[in-house]
């Protein structure tokens, strides 16, 4: 099974009786990164808590209202920090990756499943 | 914004900056061995439909029936959950906090959004929401106002705020003119915010209109 495949396949976004629990299915696959990370053992819950509670208040103090809405965007910010903090990956090959995706998804027909491939990469 | 470029809106796909760095990140993770897509999926399925605040529901309504069970829930929750073999295990510490008609509890996160996932489900967006962190503790009882919460007068209101390691349900107290109610028909009565202690369990007549709408 591909990454992309993978990510098409995500169910859809999560409903609470007051709505939905996810605003959007990358928040719920942001979360399911973090449990998997967990499980995997690369953190526990109250390292991952005080990551997490600093990232919120980083953000906080540059003026984020904090209402919720943004929180899972603190939560990835958290994700991002913890893996480069453990040594798994850092913030360039973070960025690579990150525009290697939109160049693939730039080249991807509307509709399409989009797939990332080697020439998405820089050289 | 790309997304406002009519160039690369004809031909092109767009991903948000969000769902590009969750992506970039899953890949790495992926490459290097971390996670696996599958292993995600299944998450994600488990947070959707085996977690929620159904789980707790049934909890707080077998603790309605069955004495034993709430002694058993109040003196050590994460063992009693754990011992009803078709919930998942709880993995943090769980505390069950039983209101009475002398003491309301209600929970919050003051740090961040510490939350029994594994009996409620994902927390919603106001609890996760800065002013609930924050007002929680020095207005409970605005707060309850704002979730359209009244006490009678003298209920004494009791806040726990929840860690990574310790987690806390709320037991709402059993509605009137329920007796004789099977487990199944007084857990639907069971509201999520019940558990949270923002908001009271369900009257017959209030389920009774709900189910009738």
């Amino acid at each position: 099974m591909s990454i992309d495949q993978a990510i098409a396949a995500v169910p859809g976004i999560p409903r609470g009786p007051e709505g939905p629990l996810f605003r959007e299915p990358w928040e719920a696959q942001a979360f399911a990164l973090a449990v998997a990370l967990h499980e995997r053992g690369l953190f526990g819950w109250s390292e991952w808590t005080a990551v997490l509670g600093d990232e919120i208040k980083r953000a906080q103090a540059k003026g984020d209202p904090d209402t919720g809405e943004t929180y899972y965007q603190h939560w990835l910010a958290a994700l991002e920090r913890i893996v480069a903090e453990k040594g798994v990956t850092d913030a360039a090959a973070l960025g690579r990756y990150r525009d290697a995706w939109d160049r693939a998804a730039d080249r991807t027909r509307h509709g399409e499943p989009i797939v990332l491939q080697r020439e998405d990469f820089a050289r | 914004m790309p997304a406002n470029d009519p160039h690369t809106h004809d031909h092109g796909s767009e991903l948000s900056e969000m769902q590009l760095r969750v992506k970039a990140l899953e890949t790495i993770l992926t490459e290097k061995g971390y996670v696996e897509p599958a292993a995600l999926d299944q998450i994600i399925e488990n947070v959707e439909t085996r977690i929620g605040p159904h789980i707790g529901a049934r909890v707080v309504a077998r603790a309605w029936v069955d004495p034993e069970f709430k002694r058993r829930l109040l003196t050590d929750a994460t063992e009693a959950v754990n011992s009803v073999a078709e919930f998942d295990p709880v993995g943090a510490h769980l505390i069950a906090v039983e209101n009475t008609p002398q003491t309301h509890n209600v929970v919050v996160c003051t740090l961040c959004s510490c939350y029994p996932w594994p009996v409620l489900g994902l927390p919603p967006v106001w609890y996760k929401s800065a002013p609930y962190r924050s007002r929680t503790v020095i207005d409970p009882k605005g707060v309850l106002a704002d979730f359209g919460v009244s006490l009678p007068p003298g209920t004494d209101i009791r806040i726990w705020d929840s860690t990574a390691e310790t987690r806390f349900l709320v037991v709402p107290i059993r509605p009137d003119g329920t007796e004789g109610w099977s487990e199944e028909a007084l857990a639907a009565l069971v509201t999520r915010d019940s558990m949270v202690g923002t908001g009271l369990p369900k009257s017959p007549e209030e389920n009774k209109a709900g189910a009738a709408r």
